[in-house]
Parts: C-alpha cells; sequence; structure tokens
C-alpha cells in the first residue's frame, strides 16, 4: 500500500478527517514552497498537493491563476520541482501529490516523469485535464511505477462514468464540490451530498472533497461526509497575502491551524 | 496500398472517440465530459434529422446568402502569370466570413438542446460577431469573450457585435489573445454547465467539437467542387486556405480529401521571424501536445508552457491547430506552409488592385502563397483559394502597417 492508502487507514482509525492542503510550486519562488509544505504538515497537513504550474489553466480561479503566473515568471521548471521534491523527502513522510495539466507533464516525457517523480518522493499524480477516456496510458505507467492515480468526479458525472472513475482511481477519489473553476468560496454546495453517494455506491476507496472549500466550518461539513478536505485557493491565497514577509511560512502554517481546528 | 489517398480512408474520421489517428480526443475536466457527451448525441441525432438539414439549409440560403459565389481572378492571374485563379467567396456571407456557417448550425443546436444562454470565445471578432448575429436571430442571450489585445486590434467588430445585443467580456490574462479568450470561455462554462451551450468557432477543442465543425463548414468545399466542375469541367490543381484553428481550411478541403490529384496548401502566420513568439506557424515551429482539450501540434517552450504568438491578423495567431490538420499532415494529404505579415500585406494590396476585393488580413495569407505558386505552374492549372473573410475590420490595421 502506497504512502495514501496508510495515512486514509491510519486517519480512519482514528476517527479523523484527512487535511489536504494544495500549494503551487515556485509560487512565489521554490525556497517558499519548501518552507510552507514543512510548516502545513507541522500545522497538521496529512498530504500536500503539489501544484505543477502551466501556463494555461482553465480549470483554475483567478487565485491559483495569478499563483501560476508568479511561479512561471520566476523561472518554474519541472526539473527544479523535482529536485524539490527530493529535498523535501529528506525532512517529511508527508504523502505528496502531483497535481497538474496534462502538457507539462507530457512534455518532459510521461515515463521518465513518472520514474523520476517517484525516485524522488512523489506518491500520486492528478491530471485535471486527463479525462478517464485518454488515461489508459498514463494510468499504466502510473501502475506500472507503483504510484497512486486519482480522478475527478464532478457533479455532471453520471453513474457510469463515476463506475470508471472509480476503477482508474487509487488512494482516493477527489470530489469536485460543484461546477466551477477553484476558488474559495462562502458556502459548500449541495450538490456535493449526492455526489459522494453516487461515489459510495460504487467504491470503497476514500473520497476527498475540493473547490470552494475555504473555512473551517467548510472543513468540519466535508468531515461529516466524506474521509477528507482538499484546501486550494484560500491557502494559496495566505501565501499571495504574505509575500514580502519573512514569516510567511509561519504564517501560512497558522492559517492552517486555524482552519484545521476552528478557533 | 497507398495510405495517404486510399479511398475511404481519410473522409471517415474521426472515431468513436474523436481521435483523428493520434489526436484530437477529449482533454478536459471531468465536469465538462458529461456535457460533451450530450453535446454528441445531440448532434448525431440532429445530423441524422432531416428536419434539421433542411431548416439549416433554408438560413444558409436565405439568411447568409449560400451558395457564395467561385469568383474568376483573371487580373490577379494575368498579373501573376500562370495558373488561373478562382477564389471561393467566402467573404460574401452575411457577417462578411465563413464564420457564420458554423454558427447557423451550432445555433439551432443550442436551440434544440433547450439551452438559453450562449458564450463564445473570439479572436478577429469574426467568430463573436457571426455568434451574435446568430442568436440575435435565433433568441438566444449570447456572451463572448475576447482578448483586450484583439479588442483593441478589433474594434469595429467590438461594436458590432454589442449592436447585436451580446455582451462583450474584455480578458485580461495571458496574452490577451484568442487562447486566453478561449481559457475564460471554458471557465465560464465549466461553471454554468447546465444552463449554457459552449459556440466554438473553429475545429478545435474537445470532440466532438472539431468534427462538428468541420461538418458545419464542410458545405464550402462541397460548393467549390460542384462550382470548378460546372465552370471548368475538371478539379483544381491545388485548394489553398490560411489556417489559424483551420475550420476554413478545413471546410474547402473536406470535399476533396479522397481526389487523389487535388493538391491541399495549409498557410500559417509567419508572423515576422521564426522564432519562438513572433510567428503562429504551429507544423514548423511547434511539437504534438494538449491545449484547450485536444491533442494536436503546439507552439510551446522545452517545459512544456504554452508559447505567444505574433501575427498581424488576430485570427491566425492561435498556439494550436485542429486535430484533424494535424492528423492529414502526418499522413501528408495537406502540405503546410506559412507566409510573413509583410507578404500578407502585399497579397492583400494586390488582390484589392487587381480584383477589388479588400480580403480580410487572414485570407491574405492564402493569397501569398498563390503570389508563390501561381508563376510556377501552367495556364491549365487551376488553383482555388478559400477567401474566408473580407477585410472591412482590418483597414486600420493595414493603414497602420503601411505607415510605419
Amino acid at each position: 500500500m502506497t504512502r495514501i492508502g496508510q495515512m486514509f487507514d491510519r486517519a480512519r482509525q482514528q476517527g479523523r478527517g484527512v487535511f489536504i492542503p494544495y500549494v503551487t510550486l515556485g509560487d512565489p519562488d521554490l525556497e517558499t514552497s519548501r518552507r510552507v509544505v514543512l510548516e502545513l504538515e507541522a500545522a497538521g497537513a496529512d498530504l500536500v498537493e503539489l501544484g505543477v504550474p502551466f501556463s494555461d489553466p482553465l480549470a483554475d480561479g483567478p487565485v491559483i491563476q495569478r499563483a501560476t503566473e508568479r511561479a512561471l515568471d520566476r523561472g518554474f521548471t519541472l526539473e527544479k520541482g523535482l529536485a524539490l521534491v527530493a529535498d523535501l523527502r529528506r525532512h517529511t513522510q508527508v504523502p505528496l501529490l502531483l497535481f497538474s495539466y496534462y502538457n507539462p507533464l507530457f512534455a518532459y516525457g510521461f515515463e521518465r516523469l513518472v520514474s523520476a517523480a517517484k525516485q524522488r518522493g512523489i506518491d500520486g499524480f492528478l491530471i485535471t485535464d486527463l479525462s478517464v477516456e485518454e488515461a489508459e496510458g498514463p494510468l499504466a505507467v502510473l501502475r506500472g511505477a507503483g504510484l497512486d492515480s486519482v480522478f475527478l468526479a464532478a457533479p455532471t458525472s453520471t453513474d457510469e462514468r463515476i463506475r470508471k472513475i472509480a476503477a482508474y482511481s487509487s488512494g482516493f477519489i477527489y470530489a469536485v464540490s460543484r461546477t466551477g473553476v477553484t476558488g474559495a468560496r462562502k458556502s459548500l454546495s449541495d450538490e456535493v451530498q449526492s455526489l459522494i453517494r453516487k461515489i459510495r455506491s460504487q467504491t470503497s476507496l476514500p473520497v476527498a472533497v475540493g473547490f470552494g472549500v475555504s473555512e473551517p466550518d467548510h472543513l468540519r461539513q466535508v468531515w461529516s461526509r466524506a474521509e477528507g478536505a482538499v484546501v486550494g485557493s484560500a491557502i494559496v491565497r495566505c501565501i499571495e497575502r504574505n509575500i514580502g514577509q519573512p514569516d510567511l511560512a509561519q504564517r501560512v502554517g497558522e492559517f492552517a491551524r486555524w482552519l484545521k481546528g476552528g478557533c | 496500398m497507398n495510405e495517404t489517398t486510399g479511398r475511404g480512408s481519410l473522409g471517415q474520421i474521426p472515431d468513436s472517440r474523436g481521435h483523428f489517428g493520434p489526436y484530437g480526443g477529449k482533454f478536459v475536466p471531468e465536469t465538462l465530459m458529461h456535457p460533451l457527451e450530450e453535446l454528441e448525441q445531440a448532434y448525431l441525432r440532429a445530423r441524422q434529422d432531416p428536419g434539421f438539414q433542411a431548416e439549416l439549409d433554408r438560413l444558409l440560403r436565405d439568411y447568409s446568402g449560400r451558395p457564395t459565389p467561385l469568383s474568376r481572378a483573371d487580373r490577379l492571374s494575368r498579373q501573376l502569370g500562370g495558373a488561373r485563379v478562382y477564389l471561393k467567396r467566402e467573404d460574401l456571407n452575411h457577417t462578411g466570413a465563413h464564420k457564420i456557417n458554423n454558427c447557423l448550425g451550432q445555433g439551432l443546436l443550442a436551440k434544440r438542446m433547450g439551452k438559453k444562454r450562449v458564450i463564445a470565445e473570439t479572436g478577429a471578432g469574426q467568430h463573436g460577431v457571426a455568434t451574435a448575429t446568430v442568436c440575435a436571430l435565433l433568441d438566444l442571450d449570447c456572451e463572448v469573450y475576447m482578448g483586450e489585445e484583439d479588442m483593441r486590434r478589433q474594434e469595429l467588430n467590438v461594436f458590432r457585435m454589442r449592436l447585436l445585443g451580446a455582451k462583450v467580456h474584455g480578458v485580461s490574462s495571458g496574452s490577451q489573445t484568442l487562447k486566453d479568450a478561449i481559457n475564460e470561455a471554458i471557465r465560464d462554462w465549466v461553471t454554468n454547465v447546465r444552463s449554457t451551450y459552449y459556440l466554438i468557432g473553429s475545429v478545435l477543442s474537445a470532440h466532438p467539437y472539431p468534427m462538428m465543425v468541420r461538418d458545419f463548414q464542410s458545405v464550402i468545399g462541397r460548393e467549390a467542387r460542384e462550382q470548378i466542375l460546372e465552370r471548368e469541367g475538371r478539379l483544381p490543381h491545388t485548394l489553398l486556405a490560411c489556417v489559424g484553428g483551420g475550420s476554413n481550411a478545413i471546410g474547402l478541403f473536406h470535399a476533396f480529401l479522397e481526389d487523389e490529384t487535388v493538391a491541399m496548401v495549409g498557410v500559417e502566420a509567419g508572423g515576422r521571424g521564426s522564432n519562438l513568439g513572433e510567428h503562429a506557424a504551429r507544423f514548423s515551429g511547434g511539437k504534438p501536445g494538449i491545449l484547450q482539450g485536444t491533442y494536436s501540434y503546439v507552439l510551446q517552450d522545452d517545459d512544456g508552457q504554452i508559447a505567444k504568438t505574433h501575427s498581424i491578423s488576430a485570427g491566425l495567431d492561435y498556439a494550436s491547430v485542429g486535430p484533424e490538420h494535424a492528423f492529414l499532415r502526418d499522413r501528408g494529404r495537406i502540405r503546410y506552409t506559412s507566409a510573413t505579415d509583410q507578404e500578407t500585406l502585399e497579397a492583400l494590396h494586390l488582390l484589392s488592385r487587381t480584383e477589388g476585393i479588400v480580403s480580410a488580413l487572414e485570407s491574405a495569407h492564402a493569397v501569398a502563397e498563390v503570389m508563390r505558386l501561381a508563376p510556377r505552374l501552367r495556364e491549365e492549372d487551376l488553383l482555388l483559394v478559400n477567401l474566408s473573410g473580407r477585410g472591412d475590420k482590418d483597414v486600420q490595421t493595414v493603414a497602420a502597417a503601411d505607415s510605419g
């Protein structure tokens, strides 16, 4: 079993929800990303999603678009991102999920990337614009390397689609809480409940809910229905607001504690 | 057996999953996958429905003015010496370009699917204007995404869209051109997918769009083939068309794909130089990759980040190209070349003075290749050029370029 699967098992035994923050690699620079990931782990992150910036993030809202631009403006490359992962693995055993669009991964050479990522310490991949219809080849590569493949399920997914998504996924299934792009929202959508029900009827894999999860109350709501809560834009916005502050990473850690603890 | 031109092999793509050989497919977030399945089913039903086809044919005829003429360009031919040039006059369509062919088809489909709201992206503004026009005609709400750089370059079309009742959203991200307008349109669609029809303007994005837009545009080639046979009793030596996303080109070429003697040339934007960022010649400067829903040739850097592009024409500066073009290029069925900004301006002037036709800058790219090709051919060789749009929108750009 992968680090991701073991982590979900442990959380289940302990009867607690899993906290999954997202960070765009290289935002605003690689050293800051390194510190933020370590702070997030210290603040109780159970898994960290590492976003590989892509110039055309069509599933993302303005917050992650800006983070992507900051990272690319500073000269982010996938090679540098992988070196950072190797560095992180010397300090932490927190599961790491590489999160991106397909083109930058494809351009690197997907097989070469998966083998390099595994060696550096990545535990799984989530590729936003890789539909299950197109995933056969990449999935075989990931399975061959023993890495997890996480696919999205959406409120518009039919039962038939969810069946295929479940068959293709390992580690967990990422339930998209609402139709739309990434970004913080005041309230959680009602759509997510019926989506989680649909997923449960097809698989026993853990479910993590993301898109719009941005307040302590949201996390508690998500944890009452699903194993994990993903917080993306709210974390990235916290990084953005603290750019230039020497204690940026600590502030992101405090924010994560507040989200988790709700105090 | 000759694989490239084997009868029946080229006209029957894509496969059921939207693949043109290795290209095409569906690379979009899961939220859009079932809506794409619904769209495909609705389209396939409409395609089989004689009532739908009759309604579309009626609008193409009575509203857009089809069939468009095939004009023999005698003065241009004489001036160039060599081949006899014919122009397929898509510029004479209502709204001034071939874009309306696709918009009428997809507009009727949106209506059938019960969608009340239509969104579109636009580069040069021709697709935005055609979409706004069809939405006015069919009583659909219309919102158009357009890069702010393009809004500056094509101010007239922005005004036309607003006049037609459409809302135009300026897009300030990235290069502020077509690619960024598509990103925003997709973000809108993924958010409002249940109520909204995304009316894509070229043979791009995820299946079924490249197939559906091609089908709606292939009326160009069906007419042109009939017209040239009637006029000359034989097929053309070569077909020429500019290629941005590639809808006017595939629209002309499709009916001729299995005519083995007919050569085809697609002309990309050569811009102002051959370095990455200075042009939009995807086939000479790009490599296969995934952008905005489909697998095709893409201008990108070594790290898979999408490159900036440049062209004097706002309609040709997209970083990728329709997947069917990628397939036909690899099969050797279509040759692709490019024309620079400067060659294009010269072609636009030449056509204006010899034939009295001010073409769009996009279409003038194809005319630039005619200038190179015609003198090398014999008088009995026929060149058939898709004059995809008229140049009213570009007069200011041309004036600025001419004055230095």
